[in-house]
């Protein structure tokens, strides 16, 4: 497989480190405090960090340029077919998601 | 070329003869003898032979017994798909089995051995498998061996596995070397045939950079093994004028003897190339084989056609050869395979074989067509044989192979025709094996009787005979259009050139897979399916009847096509046979699924220079020959190879350099190597808020000049590194991770800033490999670093508290240094940080500054016990399991702030108030000891699973006490110190009494380290 990284070009997979979901974020800041979070924010925490979907077809996903840049990037991918269908820096993907 | 007259006339009298090689024409170079053996004889033949052609030659037909019924094979084929002429090629290390002889490209001197004999190829005594065959029918091997299971270790297996199997692997290290190489081209085309020569050729003259793999040593393919005219020459000249254009095109690279084994997502293509398989051994520094990996955007799939046997009675006997491999013998190699060819043919091509052999002067018993007189009359015309419409039910043979064909005509009569060698014709299947590795799925074809590509991506572009195209002047034109079209796929849309000339020969069919048992009399010999794994029709039979349809059942019950061959020549028989008993067609039975690699590959290619030392990296601190020199033994930590101690004159053991190293440190100086710890650079106006939210503990209220203790959490709530951080500047940070964690901490780092939060303004850089890191401890340690760093900085305890940073530009010219006042051994210490290169010169110095307090260097055993004694937590209790709570730092979970891994280690279950926390344990007798990972146990009750109340992690021998201590973890521990527990080690088969007690078994209130 090859992903293509905004900063690097077109790359082979090796050079990249799979994380998983990217829309997913696995931490939510707000609820620091001398108190316990509520429970609702310790189950959506528990949803974040331990339940996947597994889809056919597109999904978003984060790779780490980790034996190149160093970039976290977006990547939609086929999971059917392992084609890349677009790739962007997961920087800039943030500012879509925060939305 | 093919000028001497005859074979033998360079020959001694003593020289083995080759009484099979025609007199003149092949393209072998007769002016070039080349000696072989075979099972310890000597044979001869020429450069240009392959291993199967020279035994063709020498009229060797006895190759191979086979797997399972040790049956006697000879050669069928003349490629890659060759599924019985297996060998085992070469000497000790470099002895390769499965070798097929057919790829085999014969070097002076090669020396091989049959398979799967004993103790003679002649005299196989294991034949008698044949005897009991019953016993190996189809899933023999979920029914035969299944009881007593107590045999099944002592006696089945062992048993089986000598007998079983396919050749001996070497028992030495590979001796060779091996290469892995990157390619980019716009058109991959895979195949050196009439098809591939000819879609490279318009692909490359329209100027896209074009690779063409061909797994033979020579280019050329049919067209070297036909008689078809091209463009009015032989086939051969016109393979010789293509590759000399080919040549001169810069965009264009040939590669021969290279395999495509393999198609992968994004265009990825691996190849292996044969460096120096046709030479005795490698030259200096020549790789063995080299391992490509192609990426392109277009790949021609010009694999060809591989032709497919017809399933008779005693079908796979010696002599028995593909009507096409039989040509190829004849027309390229002029070797025959007998001097009497009966032809057994469903199909045009078939006669082919007759025509070819018959104008080489080889004598043509018969051609038996399944087909009727109708059908054969225009492609018999001008055959000077008996022509039989009917079937061959059986050959005759002897202990060298065919003598004989026993045949059945339409009209009911019986004849038999003696003959040497039977060339078989049941059609052909387009070779579609790598359209299928990214799940395409061939679709069956009814009237070319064969699956044909489908389902595969656009970016394969199957041509030719590997699309079903049959006829060399189809070929060459499909191969042509589908090279412009590549090319133009890939904005290249100049001129193809001219379209290389052929006639269209026939090609029809009439699909015919099997002559019957039930209408043949008499003819009780197996008839087999897949030659390699000795599958027969009545296992497929078998399969059928006890339900195993399904084609990948039909595989794993039988074994169908599962051997070294991938099943090349058998799969669409045992479709075939398998749709037939079904009722259904084949269409509708399937095919199976084609992964990579397509042919065998050596270990040695795939792992390419990475092997032995080199599998890994090896990362050395900058200290380490420092190191080696002061007699150091090093463990591997990661990549890093570390000093674990330091070995004096004297000390026969570890435990004694360890046990000095550790009382250096405790009575004078000590100073150890800590430079593989993980530095990491934080930067910017939001870095105290950024380490805030990465760090469990405040790193914002850190004042400059600082240092803290500092604690990461993962997500999930759990203890995931430590390290310290220190304030170099108000938006300066210096970070140290543990040496295991480094590279994912900073790919943490990293997700945070880019993924969580774009919006603060940092930065993260690793500087691990630019500082050399030296921990300097012991009461002598402040008078060393002060020596060290002279007037530059004030170290005393006022000038330098503990956890203060501070930097000083070394004397004599040195470096301007970052001295850290923090303590892993709980000595009054300092960490010195200088820039890699000064690594060796600090080490030299310290030794030479601190002789005279008796300073020594020490190692990470030394460490590891300095830090028990002191009760700090490192990887043994940073395990995973582990929370802040449960190690005692529940203190560092700040309540100021959100951070990760705060929210999950809300979660009751990593709050409950019994979970095993960290204590210390030392044996009630004191001369006892124990070893980490033994479990703790309360005094009382039985030492079961269920009363299980802890672990011990981390175990040392104290110099400093004199006795065993250890770190562990115990259910309500701080509640508990004081209590008497049995720690039980199952593995070991210990159980002593210990007592728990406080983590800290050295300066318990920390005022020696403040010191």
């Amino acid at each position: 497989m090859r992903i293509t990284c905004p900063h690097c070009g077109q790359r082979d997979i090796s050079e990249f480190t799979y994380l998983g979901d990217g829309s997913i974020r696995t931490l939510a800041l707000g609820f620091g405090g001398p108190d316990a979070p509520p429970d609702a924010e310790i189950d959506a925490a528990h949803d974040a960090v331990f339940l996947r979907d597994n889809p056919r077809g597109h999904h978003r996903e984060l790779w780490y340029h980790a034996l190149g840049c160093r970039q976290w990037v977006d990547v939609v991918r086929n999971t059917a077919t392992h084609d890349v269908i677009s790739t962007r820096a997961a920087a800039a993907a943030h500012v879509e998601l925060e939305r | 070329m093919g000028l001497l007259g005859t074979s033998t006339s360079f020959v001694g009298a003593s020289e083995p003869a080759q009484p099979n090689r025609l007199p003149s024409a092949g393209q072998i170079n007769r002016a070039r003898p080349v000696r072989f053996t075979f099972d310890g004889r000597q044979h001869i033949a020429y450069e240009g032979d392959t291993l199967a052609s020279a035994l063709v030659a020498s009229g060797t037909r006895l190759v191979s017994r086979s797997f399972k019924y040790h049956r006697p094979r000879g050669i069928l084929t003349a490629g890659p798909e060759e599924p019985s002429a297996l060998v085992e090629l070469r000497n000790g290390a470099r002895r390769e089995p499965n070798t097929r002889a057919t790829t085999i490209e014969l070097y002076d001197g090669l020396s091989a051995v049959s398979q799967n004999a004993w103790p003679s190829l002649r005299y196989d005594l294991m034949s008698v498998n044949q005897v009991a065959a019953p016993l190996f029918a189809a899933g023999f091997y979920y029914k035969t061996f299944m009881w007593p299971a107590a045999l099944w270790e002592k006696l089945y297996e062992p048993v089986i596995r000598s007998a079983a199997g396919l050749g001996r692997a070497a028992s030495e290290p590979d001796p060779d070397t091996y290469e892995k190489v990157w390619a980019h081209c716009d058109v991959l085309v895979v195949g050196g045939g009439p098809t591939g020569l000819a879609a490279t050729l318009s692909a490359g003259r329209a100027g896209a950079r074009v690779i063409l793999c061909d797994d033979d040593f020579r280019t050329g393919g049919r067209a070297l093994s036909e008689t078809h005219a091209i463009n009015e020459g032989v086939g051969a000249a016109w393979v010789e004028t293509a590759l000399d254009e080919l040549d001169a095109l810069s965009n264009v690279t040939v590669l021969p003897r290279t395999s495509v084994t393999g198609v992968y997502d994004g265009g990825t293509y691996s190849a292996l190339e044969r460096v120096a398989d046709h030479l005795p051994s490698p030259a200096p520094g020549q790789p063995r084989q080299r391992l490509w990996r192609i990426v392109t955007k277009r790949a021609v799939i010009a694999t060809g056609a591989i032709e497919r046997p017809i399933v008779f009675a005693d079908n796979d006997r010696p002599g028995v050869m593909m009507a096409s491999a039989a040509r190829t013998y004849i027309n390229r190699f002029a070797a025959t395979p007998g001097e009497r060819i009966a032809v057994f043919t469903n199909n045009d091509d078939g006669w082919q074989t007759a025509r070819d052999a018959a104008a080489a002067g080889v004598r043509i018993a018969a051609v038996i067509d399944t087909r009727p007189a109708e059908a054969t009359r225009d492609v018999a015309r001008g055959i000077d044989a008996p022509v039989i419409n009917g079937v061959v039910t059986r050959t005759d043979a002897n202990a060298h192979g065919v003598t004989g064909v026993f045949v059945r005509a339409d009209d009911g009569s019986s004849h038999t025709f003696a003959c040497t060698s039977l060339a078989v014709s049941g059609g052909w299947n387009p070779n579609v094996a790598l359209t299928c590795h990214k799940r395409g799925k061939p679709e069956w074809r009814e009237d070319i009787a064969a699956f044909v590509p489908a389902g595969h991506s656009a970016d394969l572009l199957p041509a030719g005979a590997a699309a079903g195209v049959y006829g060399m002047g189809a070929c060459l034109r499909s191969g042509h259009e589908t090279g412009v079209r590549a090319a133009a796929d890939t904005g290249f849309s100049g001129s193809g050139g001219a379209i290389p000339r052929a006639d269209d020969e026939a090609a029809r069919i009439t699909a015919f897979w099997h002559v019957s048992t039930s209408k043949a009399s008499g003819t009780k010999g197996k008839a087999f399916v897949d030659h390699q794994h000795d599958v027969t029709r009545e296992d497929i039979a078998l399969a059928h009847l006890e339900g195993f349809r399904s084609v990948e059942h039909l595989k794993r019950y039988t074994t169908l096509g599962m051997a070294t061959d991938q099943g090349r020549l058998s799969n669409v028989l045992g479709l075939a046979l398998m749709a037939e008993a079904r009722g259904i067609s084949i269409a509708e039975q399937g095919t199976t699924m084609f992964r990579p690699p397509y042919a065998p590959m050596a270990i040695g290619a795939l792992a390419g220079a990475h092997r032995d030392a080199s599998s890994k990296p090896t990362r050395l601190t900058p200290s380490h020959d420092w190191a080696v020199e002061q007699n150091a033994s090093f463990v591997d930590a990661g990549l890093w190879k570390r000093a674990e101690w330091y070995t004096r004159a004297g000390e026969t053991t570890w435990r004694q350099s360890c046990g000095r190293e550790v009382r250096t440190v405790r009575e004078a100086v000590g100073f150890c190597d800590v430079s593989t710890l993980g530095k990491i650079d934080v930067v910017g106006p939001d870095a105290a808020v950024f380490l805030d939210r990465v760090y469990s503990n405040l790193m914002s209220t850190l004042p400059v000049g600082k240092c803290r203790y500092g604690l990461m959490l993962r997500e999930d709530g759990f203890v995931y590194d430590d390290g310290t951080v220190a304030r170099l500047s108000e938006q300066h940070y210096f970070v140290t991770t543990t040496t295991a964690n480094a590279g994912l901490v900073m790919q943490r780092l990293d997700f945070a800033r880019q993924v969580l939060w774009p919006d603060l303004a940092v930065n993260v850089t690793s500087s691990t490999d630019q500082w050399a890191q030296v921990s300097i401890a012991g009461p002598q340690a402040r008078t060393l670093v002060q020596r060290l760093v002279g007037d530059a900085c004030d170290v005393s305890a006022d000038g330098l508290a503990f956890m203060g940073q501070t930097t000083a530009q070394l004397p004599d010219g040195g470096p301007l240094a970052r001295i850290y006042r923090i303590s892993f051994s709980g000595e009054v210490a300092f960490e010195v940080g200088v820039p890699a290169r000064f690594g060796r010169a600090l080490c030299e110095r310290l030794t030479a500054l601190g002789s005279d307090l008796g300073v020594a260097p020490y190692g990470t055993e030394a460490l590891n016990v300095l830090r028990i004694e002191k009760g700090h937590v490192s990887g043994p209790e940073l395990n995973g399991m582990t929370t802040a709570g449960d190690l005692c730092l529940g203190g560092l979970m700040s309540k100021r702030k959100d951070f990760i891994g705060r929210t999950l280690s809300y979660r009751p279950a990593l709050r409950a108030p019994d979970r095993p926390t960290l204590v210390g344990f030392k044996p009630c007798d004191t001369s006892e000891t124990f070893q980490a990972g033994a479990h703790a146990f309360a005094a009382a009750g039985d030492l079961t699973p269920a009363n299980d109340e802890g672990y011990v992690t981390s175990v040392c021998h104290s110099p400093t006490l004199g006795h065993t201590i250890a770190l562990g973890l115990v259910r309500n521990g701080p509640d508990r110190h004081g209590e008497r527990v049995r720690i039980h080690d199952p593995l070991r088969g210990s159980t002593i009494d210990a007592e728990v007690c406080a983590p800290h078994f050295y300066d318990p209130t920390g005022a020696i380290q403040r010191g």
